[in-house]
């Protein structure tokens, strides 16, 4: 079943999981470049990790038939640096993931998943390292994500997670959508227009 | 805190109002667009049925995917064909006013606005494209963003920003003869690094800055994001007023005297505070050529390859990386390093400005066997005055290929590649591993008149020897 994208309050988050290892992942294996040239996002879903993916003839996480469906993604130290693209979080999104869960985020990186709907949490080296163990043991688990909470759990563990404040309040009250509060401000921005010279004329 | 700079003053015009997360909403008085990071703005504003709000203050054109050699539509490679009709068609359908191929003003987007006038001081412009701080020449806060900031800046004219700090970097002296705003750029690039700039606008000035012409401004503007900045400014003056007169877009009669008021009050104070200051002399810089992978990998002409094991510790893994990707050996000079393509153009040095400079080397010489040399005009525009002043035939005698207007080899999403090992001297801003189109290509940057050299030599010259009187 395809699963919608996100929106409004981003609270809880279902699923099952799946692992990619390694630091440094940068936005360039995660979509390379040479996807760059479409015109919609549509497509990218199937494009995430070309490369890797066809170097690892099937093997790869993203192409395994266990992890079909799953939509929570656990990753290692400064995952999504290097280019600024958006195609990236846009093909993970696309892809089926909902939540991101590592050591660190490139700092653009989480900006772009953020306006996306798409958390992605924190924590230390040593839990994120046994989270995925845990995930890699048995990839038919579910497990519960929850934003208030900062945790997510399966039957047995609950791992503490981490998110920067002003990210958090934006993901809990659904203003996450950069759009729609921008137009929120109609009235202020008449009156923005109003006192540009450039847009009056220079009177 | 800065205050009181143009950086300040520029920003607070545009303020709409705070937004919860600590960011501001500032109102976008320019932004232009072009096929490649537009398409998917447009289909998410189809997606939640809004429309483009303020249509005429959004300008197109197209610049990243066009063919340089033969541009009858449609284009032979599909791809960029479908670029392209999707971009007609939605400036069709929302009242967006689009420069195509044949309009006479289509060209590399941070070339075509400035001809037409469009940039113009005191305004915000944004683009989804990293290079739209070139725009900040005019004394404008000029930032790139991405393709859903391009969807919100449709939607609602304005975008979720952080203000950001301001470093003013003064050069004092002038440049020398032979060395260009590029090698200054290259220059400051190298001294401050690539990450340097993060966080920060750079305001240039000082008087080696102030005697630039406008398209020398824009050419270290350009560069300011390759620093990290993510928006370099030089405050207008009688230079910038200069080439502002009688364009197209500009304001006429008695709005261009309200106008030059204007402008003239947004100049950063002489009291105004800076959250950084560095000083420069512009008379020491040579000729700069990067020889590594980053931008910020820089030396002059008369320097060799830096050994990766004396350099500062955080530099050696990157330096080691570029030695082995160059394929270029430490403590060797640069000049002399065999070349196999010369590129001229791009939105940083693809200029009316730059290809007579560059002419001056070629006249009257060849360009050296086996070398692939060529010239891509910036725009529609820099092409014909070049025609008109005979600029195109020098380079051809001498050997060049002379290319219609486009980004071209800059990031080779055209025809216009490397291909396999092959190593270019090139006039644009990245040298990234595989920017010019082979995964394995490998790019020298350097001014437009150092290509020239280059050309006729068929390896790194330092361009000064080829000057005449
Ligand atoms: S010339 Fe190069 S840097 Fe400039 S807009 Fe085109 S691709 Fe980007």
């Amino acid at each position: 079943m395809k699963q919608e994208f996100p929106k409004g309050e981003i609270n809880t988050i279902k699923g099952r999981s799946l692992v990619i290892k390694g630091d440094d992942i940068d936005t360039d294996r995660i979509i390379p470049a040479r996807f760059l040239k479409c015109v919609s996002f549509s497509a990218l879903g199937e494009q995430v990790f070309a490369d890797d993916r066809k170097e690892l003839k099937g093997n790869h996480p993203f192409d395994l038939k266990q992890h079909k469906g799953s939509n929570i993604l656990v990753v290692n130290d400064n995952f999504g640096c290097g280019s600024s693209r958006e195609h990236a979080p846009q093909a993970l999104m696309r892809w089926g993931i909902r939540l991101i869960i590592g050591e660190s985020f490139a700092e653009i990186f989480f900006g772009n998943c953020l306006a996306l709907g798409i958390p992605c949490m924190t924590a230390s080296k040593k839990e994120i390292t046994k989270l995925q163990n845990l995930v890699n043991e048995n990839s038919n688990q579910i497990w519960d994500f929850n934003l208030k909470e900062l945790s997510i759990s399966n039957q047995k563990e609950s791992f503490k997670l981490e998110m920067e404040g002003g990210a958090y309040k934006m993901l809990c009250s659904g203003k996450w959508d950069a759009t729609s509060q921008l137009l929120d401000a109609e009235k202020k921005i008449k009156t923005t227009v109003k006192n540009l010279p450039y847009l009056n004329n220079f009177k | 805190m800065s205050s009181g700079t143009l950086y300040d003053k520029v920003w607070n015009f545009h303020q709409v109002k705070e937004l919860p997360g600590g960011s501001t909403q500032l109102f976008v008085g320019l932004h232009l667009i072009h096929e490649v990071t537009s398409p998917q703005a447009f289909s998410a504003l189809n997606e939640k049925n809004l429309e483009v709000k303020f249509p005429n203050l959004t300008v197109a054109t197209v610049d990243h995917i066009v063919p340089t050699i033969n541009q009858q539509r449609p284009f032979s490679d599909p791809l960029a064909e479908e670029m392209l009709t999707t971009l007609e068609k939605n400036c069709k359908t929302h009242g967006i006013k689009f420069h195509g191929i044949g309009s006479n003003a289509q060209g590399v987007v941070h070339v075509m606005a400035p001809e037409l006038g469009l940039t113009q001081p005191g305004m915000t412009v944004a683009c989804g494209d990293s290079h739209t701080s070139t725009h900040g020449a005019f004394g404008a806060i000029a930032f790139g963003i991405g393709t859903s900031q391009v969807r919100d800046v449709l939607a609602s004219q304005s975008l979720a920003m952080k203000k950001l700090k301001v470093r003013r970097i003064w050069v004092d002296g002038s440049l020398q003869k032979g060395v260009y705003a590029k090698d200054l750029i290259l220059h400051i690039i190298r001294l401050l690094g690539v990450k340097g700039g993060v966080g920060f606008a750079y305001e240039f000035a000082g008087p080696a800055i102030e005697k630039l012409s406008m398209e020398g401004r824009m050419t270290i503007c350009n560069m300011a994001i390759e620093g990290g900045a993510r928006c370099g400014y030089i405050n207008p003056d009688e230079t910038t007023f200069e080439y502002l007169k009688g364009k197209k877009y500009s304001p006429k009669g008695q709005e261009w005297d309200n106008a030059i008021k204007w402008w003239e009050s947004l100049v950063s104070d002489s009291e105004a505070k800076f959250d950084d200051e560095i000083q420069l002399d512009g008379s020491s810089i040579e000729p700069t050529v990067t020889w590594g992978i980053t931008p910020g990998q820089g030396i002059s002409i008369k320097e060799k390859i830096p050994n990766p094991e004396e350099l500062p510790k955080n530099e050696q893994q990157i330096a080691k990386d570029a030695c082995k990707y160059m394929n270029l050996e430490a403590d060797q000079p640069i000049e002399g390093t065999s070349i196999d393509v010369c590129f001229i153009g791009s939105c940083t040095n693809g200029r009316l400005s730059d290809l007579q400079e560059a002419s001056k080397i070629v006249k009257g010489r060849k360009v050296s066997a086996g070398i692939k040399a060529f010239v891509v005009p910036g725009s529609q525009k820099v092409a014909k005055e070049a025609k008109q002043k005979g600029i195109d035939k020098i380079f051809l005698t001498a050997g060049f290929e002379w290319r219609e207007p486009g980004c071209s080899m800059c990031l080779a999403m055209n025809p216009d590649k490397l291909e396999g090992r092959q190593i270019s001297a090139s006039s644009s801003n990245r040298n990234f591993k595989g920017r010019q189109g082979s995964a394995n290509g490998r790019t020298l940057l350097m001014s437009p008149a150092m290509v020239a050299a280059a050309a006729i030599n068929g390896k790194v010259t330092d361009v000064r020897k080829l000057l005449r009187e």
